[in-house]
This record gives C-alpha cells, sequence and structure tokens, in this order.
C-alpha cells in the first residue's frame, strides 16, 4: 500500500512517500507565494523519488500551515496529530517532541503509542521559530547553513538582552560593532532561542525522550544549546528532520486506509 | 519587489535648535537633560526652566559616544559651554552611560514630567511611542507618575517597526503617515502582530496587487490597534497627549485617535524632546533645592 503525506510549511513544502510503512520517496520545494504549486511540485518529486506513480497512491494527507492548498488531499492531518505519529515511528521512546519550523514551533507530549496528550504552539513570534536564526544568519552576513557550525566553535557566555527578533538584529549589530566575534554572537544567538524554546517546553513538561524535528532541528548547535538548557545528555534527531510532518500525516493515512 | 536592505527610508532628519528670545548669560540656573533612547538621543538646555536650546539626533551604537555628540550638537551654534551647566540629569534607555550626567531619572519619570511642561499641567495620560518601547504613563497635576504600562519586549507598535515597514515598501519615514491616507478605502490591518510576520504578509498583500499605500495603512492601523490596547490596560484619562517620535506620524495617530475617542493635546515642541525637556527640569528643581554642581 502506498500513501503519501505533504506538510505545506510557511517556507518549504514537504512531501513523503510510505510503502507499506516504509519510506521510499521524499520532495521538497520552496513554498514561495504559490503554495498550490508548491504542494504539486513537492508530490511529483517525492513519487519520482519513490518511483511511483500518482495513481498507486491510496490516500493523500494534508497538514501544515497552508494544508488548505492542498488540493490533492483525501485527508487533512492536525498537526499536532502528525508530529506525535511521525516522533512514535523514528523513535518509540519519544515523550517530547518539539518541531522547529520557519515560522511556527510546536511542542508536543506524546505516550508509547504517538498519540499526543497535551502540545503548545507558537505561531505569533519570530522570536520562537526558525526565522529568528534567518534574521540573525543575515545581520551576521553568514549563511544560514553555517551558522550553527559558527557557534559551535565558541564557548564564550554572552547572553542576549533582546527578545524580540527585530531588536535583536539591532543588539547583533551593536555586538559587531564592539568587535565581538561573530563566532561568539552566533552562539549567542543559540542559547538565547535555547533558553526561549526551553520554558516553552516546560509549559507542557519535559519527559525524556526528547526529539527534535523541523528544519531547525539540522542546526547541530541549537540541538546541542537546548540538551544543555535542559540539562538532558542526548536528545534525538530522525534523519530527514524537515519532513517529520509530512511523515507523521503519510503514517496517519495509512492507519486510515488499513481500517 | 522592494528590498529593504539598501534603502535607507528609515532615517530622519536630525534638528538643532536655539531659543533666540534667551540670552543664557542672564541665567540664574543652566541645566541639562539628556535622553539617550534606543534609537534617538536628544539634549535640552534648559535657562532658569525655560528650553534654550536641544539637539536630536540618531543613537550611534554606543550610549556614552550618543550622549557626548548629542550634547555636543545641542552646543554647537551658542557660546555656552558644558561646564557653564549647573546640573545635567541623564535619562532613556541609554541614562546609565551618560558621562556627563550628575545623576540620572527613568525615563517614566522623564516622560510624565516632560509631558507636563511641554502639554501643561491638564495631560493624565501619556503615550510614549519611541524606537523600542511604548509607555502608557498615568500622571497627576504635578507630572508625578500615579501608574504606568510598558511594552519594551516586542517590537510590534513601536517605532523600530513603523522604520522597518517605511525600508520595506521604499517610503521615507516622514511621509508615512500623510502616504496611509492617500488610499480609497481603509483597508483591514495587517492581521500578524510579530513585525517579522507582518513583514511576510505585506509581501503577499503587495504581491495581489495591494498598493504601498494600502499597506502602509494596513499596518498603521495595525500599529494603532496594538498601542490602544496598553492604552486599554492603563485606563484613559483625559487630558490624552502622546510624546516620542511617533506622535509625529499622523497615520498612527488619526487612527489611535479614532479608537480613545479623545483629542490628543497639541504642542509647539518637538515631541521626541519629552523625555530629555523632563529630564532638564527635573536638574532645575534639584539646583533650587541647593544641589547644584560646585562651580
Amino acid at each position: 500500500m502506498i500513501v503519501a503525506g505533504i506538510d505545506c510549511g510557511a517556507k518549504n513544502t514537504k512531501a513523503v512517500i510510505l510503502r507499506d510503512g516504509a519510506i521510499v520517496g521524499r520532495g521538497l520545494v520552496a513554498t514561495g507565494f504559490e503554495q498550490t504549486q508548491a504542494v504539486k511540485t513537492s508530490l511529483k518529486l517525492a513519487l519520482l523519488d519513490a518511483g511511483a506513480a500518482r495513481t498507486d497512491v491510496a490516500c493523500v494527507a494534508g497538514t501544515g500551515a497552508g494544508a488548505g492548498a492542498i488540493i490533492e488531499a483525501d485527508i487533512k492531518v492536525n498537526d499536532i496529530k502528525a508530529i506525535a505519529a511521525a516522533a512514535a515511528y523514528f523513535f518509540p521512546t519519544s515523550r517530547t517532541v518539539l518541531d522547529l519550523g520557519a515560522e511556527e514551533s510546536r511542542v508536543v507530549s506524546c505516550d508509547e503509542r504517538g498519540h499526543a496528550l497535551d502540545f503548545a504552539v507558537n505561531e505569533k513570534c519570530a522570536a520562537g521559530s526558525g526565522a529568528f536564526f534567518e534574521a540573525m544568519a543575515r545581520a551576521l552576513e553568514t549563511p544560514l547553513e553555517e551558522i550553527g557550525a559558527l557557534a559551535l566553535s565558541s564557548d564564550k557566555e554572552i547572553t542576549m538582552n533582546a527578545q524580540c527578533t527585530i531588536f535583536a538584529e539591532s543588539e547583533v549589530v551593536g555586538l559587531i560593532h564592539a568587535n565581538t566575534a561573530k563566532k561568539d554572537i552566533a552562539k549567542a544567538i543559540h542559547d538565547a532561542m535555547a533558553g526561549r524554546i526551553a520554558s516553552m517546553m516546560r509549559r507542557v513538561g519535559v519527559t525524556p525522550d526528547i526529539v527534535v524535528m523541523g528544519g531547525v532541528a539540522k542546526n547541530p548547535a541549537f540541538v546541542a544549546a537546548l540538551a544543555k538548557e535542559l540539562a538532558m545528555d542526548h536528545i534525538l534527531v530522525p534523519a530527514y528532520p524537515e519532513f517529520g510532518a509530512a511523515t507523521g500525516a503519510a503514517l496517519v493515512a495509512a492507519a486510515g486506509v488499513q481500517e | 519587489m522592494p528590498d529593504g536592505k539598501q534603502s535607507e527610508c528609515w532615517r530622519w532628519a536630525e534638528t538643532r535648535w536655539v531659543n533666540p528670545d534667551i540670552d543664557w548669560r542672564k541665567a540664574q540656573i543652566i541645566t541639562a537633560g539628556v535622553d539617550v533612547g534606543s534609537v534617538s538621543s536628544q539634549a535640552v538646555i534648559m535657562t532658569d526652566g525655560a528650553l534654550y536650546c536641544y539637539g536630536n539626533m540618531r543613537t550611534g551604537s554606543n550610549s556614552p559616544d550618543s550622549a557626548i555628540a548629542v550634547l555636543k550638537f545641542a552646543l554647537e551654534n551658542v557660546d555656552l559651554k558644558e561646564d557653564q551647566i549647573s546640573y545635567c540629569i541623564g535619562t532613556g534607555y541609554g541614562r546609565v552611560n551618560v558621562p556627563m550626567a550628575d545623576r540620572t531619572v527613568t525615563e517614566i519619570a522623564c516622560h510624565a514630567k516632560g509631558a507636563h511642561v511641554i502639554y501643561g499641567p491638564r495631560v493624565r495620560t501619556v503615550l510614549d511611542v519611541g524606537g523600542q518601547d511604548i509607555k502608557a504613563i498615568r500622571c497627576d497635576g504635578n507630572g508625578k507618575v500615579v501608574k504606568f504600562l510598558m511594552n519594551d519586549k516586542c517590537a510590534a507598535g513601536t517605532g523600530r517597526g513603523m522604520e522597518v515597514f517605511a525600508d520595506l515598501l521604499s517610503i521615507p519615514i516622514d511621509e508615512v503617515g500623510d502616504r496611509s491616507f492617500h488610499v480609497e478605502k481603509d483597508p483591514p490591518p495587517v492581521s500578524c502582530t510579530c513585525v517579522v510576520y507582518a513583514k511576510s504578509e505585506a509581501l503577499k498583500l503587495l504581491r495581489k496587487g495591494v498598493s504601498a499605500n494600502e499597506v502602509l495603512a494596513a499596518y498603521c492601523a495595525a500599529m494603532a490597534d496594538r498601542i490602544y490596547s496598553l492604552l486599554v490596560r492603563l485606563g484613559i484619562e483625559p487630558e490624552f497627549a502622546v510624546t516620542g517620535g511617533m506622535a509625529k506620524n499622523r497615520g498612527i495617530i488619526e487612527r489611535l485617535k479614532a479608537k480613545v475617542g479623545l483629542e490628543p493635546l497639541k504642542t509647539q515642541y518637538d515631541t521626541q524632546l519629552a523625555g530629555a525637556i523632563g529630564a532638564a527640569t527635573f536638574a532645575h528643581a534639584l539646583v533650587l533645592q541647593g544641589k547644584g554642581r560646585k562651580k
């Protein structure tokens, strides 16, 4: 049985193809301004990757901030449900899941069956989302992909005063003017983010194992800073963490087809 | 597509002024107030409690340098020297970094006092919309703070947020107010509170063919909503006055006025000076109590 999950996010649209419970294809495109087009393309890429045809797909499940634009979707899956299902699929021991995307962050506590017990969402403030790192990378004139490695090369403790992304931009510029090393600023940025996300996670309770998904999970400096902030010796990150919610949606679709 | 990176539409004119009717040599008490804000800095010189001269500049990356620069700027065309000032009070976000200050006073107290001076003793509710914060202050007939609320955590509703939009839309900051009324009908306010997300929302609107003026109108309306919510939490008591740079932005003030239902008091003073005037006024009172600098 082949099913598909599509997660239409603020920045990227991701599609995952599951064949008999195994991930066989992935597709990712920038969402841009044309969500419906991004959805189509991501699904096409994922099918190509899986070597499957559109007609083979028994059910398409849509999730994410732009779920309304997924006209291909047979079912819509709540993002919290998708995240919890994906975490349990990747790591059966996961109990607290953080999904950190471009414009939203979600924390879900779940049981061993991957059912959500409680959750917290931030979709109001960029300081708690990937957009914060994007803005900070711009202010530091460093590519987003490199900011994590830069931070890992520092062991200095600098506390950032600003919470707001806009104010933090000015603060970073001020730190640069004060001749603070870029790597130390980069670390301060990651520590600040980890502090905010940790306090959001504490609202639902921090029970190990902890799983981090979403695009920001690809940043090792953030994951390390979060582990330190939460005093955890390890945090689990699945391979291709940006496909977490799409995988979860596909899992829900598969369960639906089986019934 | 407008590109916020290259334009410098947030820039506003730095100003300096000297009162032609005052001869500082005849003054008994000369005091100064230096307000180092997050975005702008002001230095005000008062002679016997009257405004003699001032300078208003953009704050640099370093507070002490900004304080020194703005006082120098204020004194540039007068032969009054810094050591002839009897007492100087530093205020604002960078107040602990005003090297020439004899003491510091919080910007809340200074804005209330400054509003009392520039708007008169009838003012009870002072709204200060500055570069990086919003303060709603209740004061009594002496300009003393009774209570206040402040947002200094989030750029939404602050001058910095407006600057971001001026840059995004490539509209000079001092034209923002007027241009926000060059629309057929006021659009609904921008729905995202966060300035970062509001920027994305604005880009989507522009892409849909909404004009830059309409986007500006939508953002001014959102700012007015945001500021109004702080005022409501404080409780609005007449008379009502606005200080800070945003008081010069009609786009916000007219929309806010419609919500508050009160006509804000008017003044001939530059509203950005309120904090520094408050500081210099406090300095004057201290000298009267015999607390001036030893000459």
